[in-house]
């Protein structure tokens, strides 16, 4: 009698319907995800001499890398873009898909002693590893763009302000919604069966290669296996990105369109299966 | 009128054994095979109880099965049970860290858990980092922590240390500062696993305190899960009793400790059971006794046994077996053997298995926790085998002469002894 009036404010049952995430209870534990951006930060660098200046270190050598490998040994274009530039650019934002993709792909199998003892969204992790990304992607960006002003002041190769700059969020956006969706569709599967986990880390390191980062896209123009890299979601995002900076890129809206479907079905799916496995991979991690 | 806060309903958990492999691919497409034609998940019908000392023929077992139990608001409930009982899988449940197989449990309010000590704590950031990020992965949200932090700070006494990083921090002050997050968070509902056995006694006794207050005066609801009846006894009004996944009894703890304290075939809850070994003679299982129940409450008003079975495996000569009791200290308080104290003389043993029980009088070692070490030897030239801090026990003070003393009764003695005193005025 009672215990139809009864109102409780939690239901623990076996299954729950599929898309049923609890953005109350996500926006509730929101201190929870800056406390881990913090954490990652903070704790990142304890002990080190260096400190965060390793993000800058990083992509300098990878830029000096494709400078030798990319500009001198294989002699590929630039599309007319200082190659420095061209490199630092294409390696900023591609690290930053990188690392919101592998970071977010663990998320179970390195959490499993938190998450086997308290209950908390789950989904804060990889939100929070993208947020740290973030900041990290900031300084990166940073180095850049200090970079470009280097080009500019002493080399004359003015910086263009243009209404294309206010596209750079809507393209980190866009890197963080598919990073985020393969991270943790990823994570979901290696919870079971841990081959993904494998495949992942040269998943990624062929990525790159398939991804305009060392050579324009137009570089490939007449190319036959053309299509191998324009199926690939992240080559407008790369090309629009620097299209963006310096005006320079193969961008159409019907391939940035593509990019933008792509990261909603994969954020979709992502979540869907995430909230699945969520709710018992402790009993299988 | 119910005033329930927590209702759990026919809550079942199965789990499968062995390991994550081909095998389990196949399982998981047959079961996804029968999701798909609208039919039950063929594995729930098989699986057997969680009993780990037989080998089963299923790959499944169940380790909670059709659990049913309502808990009202400020009660403070004691969950009992043998290790493999199922009470920590029902705390997982309830805290939301797995999900049932079948059942319901239905909550109000807000819980806090703590399943574990210092969950998520980081070794690089300080204790201040840490309350902040062990508070809101417990759910807190940031101005509630700050509002709580001097409080926190001053329950688990690290002040001083408050900016260091805690790895740095003793294990003790470690566990301190953890369960001062947990017991501040302002929950409805508190769930605590074994996690206070870390602590010293004072420490136990002040989170009990805190425990206490909680539910009594505050009017929060808790869930305590524990081994050590005497905290159970002191905490809670109520308690369940789980054996081998189910609820075996439920209803006032005292009735409850003493139907899982009675049940005979069980092996004493303070009780090792030690390896075999490739020796002439081993020991096989030691366990604290007492005359009523299995040893796992001792007050100092009580005799207690040590039960020590051991197995001759070829003829020995001159075999002495002995016990010595440390205390908290780590001082070797009492030293007792089997022939010196009684016959004088060492004992020449045949193979087989023996038992040898020694009855400590009451009254006579002082209140606190000690450890045991036990010796089989050729009389103090070579050792036959030999456990050091093999058992653990507690007793506790139950009006003996020096509990007027509190805590430094310690400082003063180690053994208790009512001595004749003469007195006259000169």
């Amino acid at each position: 009698m009672d215990d139809i009036t009864q109102t409780w404010d939690l239901e623990i049952k076996p299954k729950s319907s599929l898309l049923n995430i609890n953005l109350k209870e996500l926006w509730h534990y929101r201190d929870l995800m800056w406390l881990f951006v913090r954490r990652d930060f903070v704790a990142q660098y304890k002990q080190t001499i260096l400190g965060p200046l390793w993000h800058v270190i990083q992509p300098v050598f990878t830029t000096l890398m494709f400078l030798l490998v990319f500009g001198k040994i294989a002699k590929i274009s630039t599309d007319g873009i200082e190659p420095i530039l061209f490199y630092m650019s294409g390696i900023t934002i591609w690290t930053y898909f990188s690392t919101c993709l592998t970071n977010t792909a663990n998320t179970f199998v390195a959490n499993a002693p938190i998450f086997g003892k308290v209950y908390f969204p789950r989904l804060i992790l990889p939100l929070s590893v993208v947020m740290s990304n973030i900041v990290k992607f900031g300084i990166q960006f940073l180095l850049l763009f200090v970079m470009m002003l280097y080009f500019a002041l002493f080399k004359h190769i003015p910086i263009v302000f243009s209404v294309n700059w206010l596209l750079i969020p809507v393209l980190i956006l866009l890197m963080a919604g598919i990073g985020l969706g393969c991270g943790i569709i990823i994570s979901s599967v290696t919870t079971k069966y841990r081959d993904f986990a494998v495949l992942l880390t040269f998943a990624v390191q062929l990525g790159m290669y398939v991804t305009p980062i060392g050579y324009p896209l137009s570089y490939l123009q007449s190319k036959p296996y053309k299509w191998v890299i324009t199926i690939n979601p992240l080559t407008s995002i790369v090309e629009a990105f620097r299209y963006s900076l310096f005006g320079k890129g193969t961008v159409d809206t019907g391939s940035i369109l593509y990019s933008v479907i792509f990261m909603i079905v994969v954020l979709i799916i992502g979540a869907i299966y995430f909230n699945k496995v969520e709710k018992t991979f402790m009993d299988t991690v | 009128m119910s005033n329930s806060v927590i209702s759990v309903q026919n809550i079942s958990k199965q789990y499968r054994l062995g390991e994550i492999g081909t095998g389990s691919m196949v399982s998981d497409l047959n079961r996804w095979w029968h999701a798909i034609r609208g039919k039950e998940d063929p594995y729930l019908k098989i699986g057997e109880t969680n009993d780990r000392t037989k080998a089963g023929n299923s790959d499944y077992v169940w380790s909670l099965r059709d659990i049913n139990f309502e808990i009202e608001q400020g009660d403070a409930v004691g969950i009992i049970g043998r290790n493999g009982a199922g009470k920590s899988t029902l705390l997982k449940i309830l805290s939301r860290v797995t999900l049932p197989t079948t059942g319901t449990a239905k909550i109000k309010g807000r819980i806090a858990s703590l399943l574990e000590v210092g969950t998520g704590f980081h070794p690089d950031l300080s204790g201040r980092d840490n309350i902040f990020l062990n508070g809101a992965i417990l759910g807190m949200r940031k101005d509630e922590i700050k509002r709580k932090f001097d409080e926190i700070v001053d329950f688990a006494g690290v002040e001083r240390y408050i900016d260091t990083p805690v790895k740095r921090y003793s294990s003790g002050m470690y566990v301190r500062l953890a369960f001062a997050v947990a017991a501040h968070l302002e929950s409805e509902i508190l769930i605590v696993d074994e996690v206070l056995a870390v602590g010293d006694s004072e420490f136990q006794k002040k989170c009990l305190g805190k425990m206490g207050d909680v539910s009594k005066g505050e009017g929060r609801t808790v869930l305590f899960v524990s081994h050590t009846m005497s905290a159970i006894k002191q905490l809670c009004t109520h308690s369940i009793l789980l054996n081998q996944g189910s609820v075996e009894k439920q209803g006032l703890t005292a009735d409850v400790i003493s139907h899982y304290l009675a049940d005979s075939n069980q092996i004493a809850a303070n009780s090792v059971i030690l390896p075999e070994k490739n020796s002439a003679l081993y020991f096989t299982y030691i366990a604290i006794t007492d005359d009523n129940n299995d040893g796992s409450l001792l007050t100092n008003d009580i005799d207690f046994y040590v039960l020590l079975d051991f197995i001759v495996a070829e003829k020995s000569v001159n075999v002495e077996i002995s016990v010595c009791f440390k205390n908290s200290s780590g001082v070797n308080v009492f030293f007792t053997s089997l022939s010196d104290a009684n016959t004088g003389k060492t004992l020449d043993l045949d193979p087989g298995k023996y038992q040898a029980k020694v009855k400590i009088p009451n009254n006579f070692l002082l209140p606190d926790s000690y450890t045991i070490d036990i010796y089989a030897h050729n009389r103090g030239t070579v050792n036959l085998d030999v456990h050091q801090d093999v058992l653990k026990f507690y007793i506790e003070d139950l009006n003996s002469y020096m509990a007027f003393y509190g805590k430094a009764a310690g400082d003063f003695t180690t053994v208790l002894n009512r001595c004749e005193w003469d007195f006259s005025k000169l």
